[in-house]
């Protein structure tokens, strides 16, 4: 154990899978409740599924602060300055901007917001303007601080607020406490986005054809980011060697294994953590806890031997 | 009428089927006042993740298109054709080309 070594920075640890329902939120909820216990430090367990937030089912955070995210947008501001140069249309991939017979058009709800057409309109007939993406709330359980984003009703895209949650995080999170993201499912912009903001990454693995299929896109999808990444392979079963078979092929340590056992469903459907189902997932969740808080030094010395 | 119709089309003739979707038309035959056709393909809009609709709206409106005939325009398009002072009809789906600048022709002597 390094826990003699002064921790200046804390683990940022993304928990994502390819398929949806492996357990993401089973795992982050357990760890983000035994974690200091655990570990001696303190930990923030954050929300990244704004699409169908659900970590506070788990957790049950007492939510101090909300607030709502914003996106800046382009508006027009007036149209008769529009020179019909067509910079802003040419400039913006999404189409949210476009010039048709010299009057200028936009159309906030596909602007991913780079600014882009700000900056190229030479006329000032593009203003900034915001659009709301959600709300990002602020919390603590007994065990760990809490930060979550919920999309707007209507919102198309969840990258920006995923972002603006991160970027809270950086101003809520104290020094040296750990991170536990729980990630949107899937392996497209979302979970690609939460990934990207961590330094080290669990998959989440479940062994049906269905898990083993997405477990395979995940590691595709999130090995060119060179993050350190483990697996943990929930409600194992007679597909778990074919699992395991493939994390030896791509070199990803399976840092625990949870049965596919009724007590564990029992306790889930009721709201309870997986450290609750008994002695023995107690233990399983401090194991894993352990390996994760190494597991940054694991891979390097891995990627060196 | 003087105006150049625009159908959305399953393909480049009078013959070929109206496409239902605008934005993401396999293409649209044009016709003009004197009866010429011609047709634009639309296959780079058809490949767009977004703003399809915008785009074919541009196309039609450089083609000097007044009038566009489709199944159904989407939002962003209908807007973005409302801008460019081009007319919309909708609910031509199930047609041919043909059958649709005729029934639209016939709509606006009646």
């Amino acid at each position: 154990m390094a826990m003699t070594r002064a921790v200046k920075k804390g683990l940022r640890l993304a928990i994502a899978s390819g398929k949806g329902g492996t357990g993401k939120t089973t795992v982050t909820a357990a760890l983000a409740s035994i974690w200091s216990q655990a570990l001696c430090r303190p930990v923030v367990a954050v929300d990244c599924d704004v699409e169908e937030p659900n970590l506070h089912l788990f957790l049950r955070p007492v939510i101090r602060r909300a607030e709502t995210a914003k996106l800046e947008v382009p508006m027009v501001a007036e149209a008769a300055l529009c020179a019909d140069c067509a910079a802003c249309r040419e400039l913006c991939q999404f189409g949210a901007v476009t010039v048709m017979a010299g009057k200028p058009l936009v159309f906030p709800e596909m602007c991913h917001g780079c600014g882009g057409c700000l900056a190229v309109c030479p006329t000032g007939v593009l203003v900034a303007g915001s659009r709301e993406l959600g709300r990002i709330e602020e919390g603590a359980t007994e065990t760990a601080s809490y930060l979550a984003g919920r999309l707007r009703i209507g919102e198309a895209q969840s990258p920006p607020l995923i972002r603006a949650v991160l970027a809270r995080l950086n101003k809520v999170a104290e020094p040296g406490a750990d991170v536990l993201i729980d990630a949107p499912p899937g392996v497209s912009c979302p979970a690609v986005t939460t990934v990207s903001g961590a330094d080290a990454v669990l998959l989440v693995a479940e062994p049906t054809p269905f898990g083993i299929h997405d477990f395979e896109l995940a590691v595709e999808a999130f090995t060119p980011l060179h993050k350190p990444m483990a697996v943990v392979i929930n409600r194992s079963g007679p597909g778990t060697p074919e699992l395991l078979a493939l994390c030896r092929g791509h070199n990803l340590p399976v840092l625990a294994e949870i049965a596919s056992d009724r007590t564990v469903a029992e306790t889930y459907a009721r709201g309870g953590l997986l450290h609750e189902a008994g002695a023995h997932y107690r233990a399983v969740c401090f194991a894993l806890a352990r390996s994760l808080a190494e597991l940054p030094q694991t891979a390097r010395e891995a990627a060196h031997a | 009428m003087h105006a150049i119709i625009a159908v959305s089309s399953e393909g480049p003739t009078l013959g070929d089927a109206v496409d239902p979707r605008f934005g993401r038309a396999a293409g649209f035959v044009l016709v003009d006042p004197a009866g010429n056709v011609t047709y634009l393909d639309n296959g780079s809009s058809q490949a767009m993740a977004h703003g399809a609709g915008l785009e074919a709206a541009r196309r039609l409106a450089d083609a000097g298109a007044s009038v566009v005939l489709s199944g159904v325009v989407g939002p962003k398009a209908a807007a973005a054709l409302k801008t460019a002072g081009l007319t919309a009809v909708e609910g031509f789906d199930g047609r041919t080309v043909g059958e649709a600048v005729a029934a639209y022709r016939a709509g606006q002597a009646g």
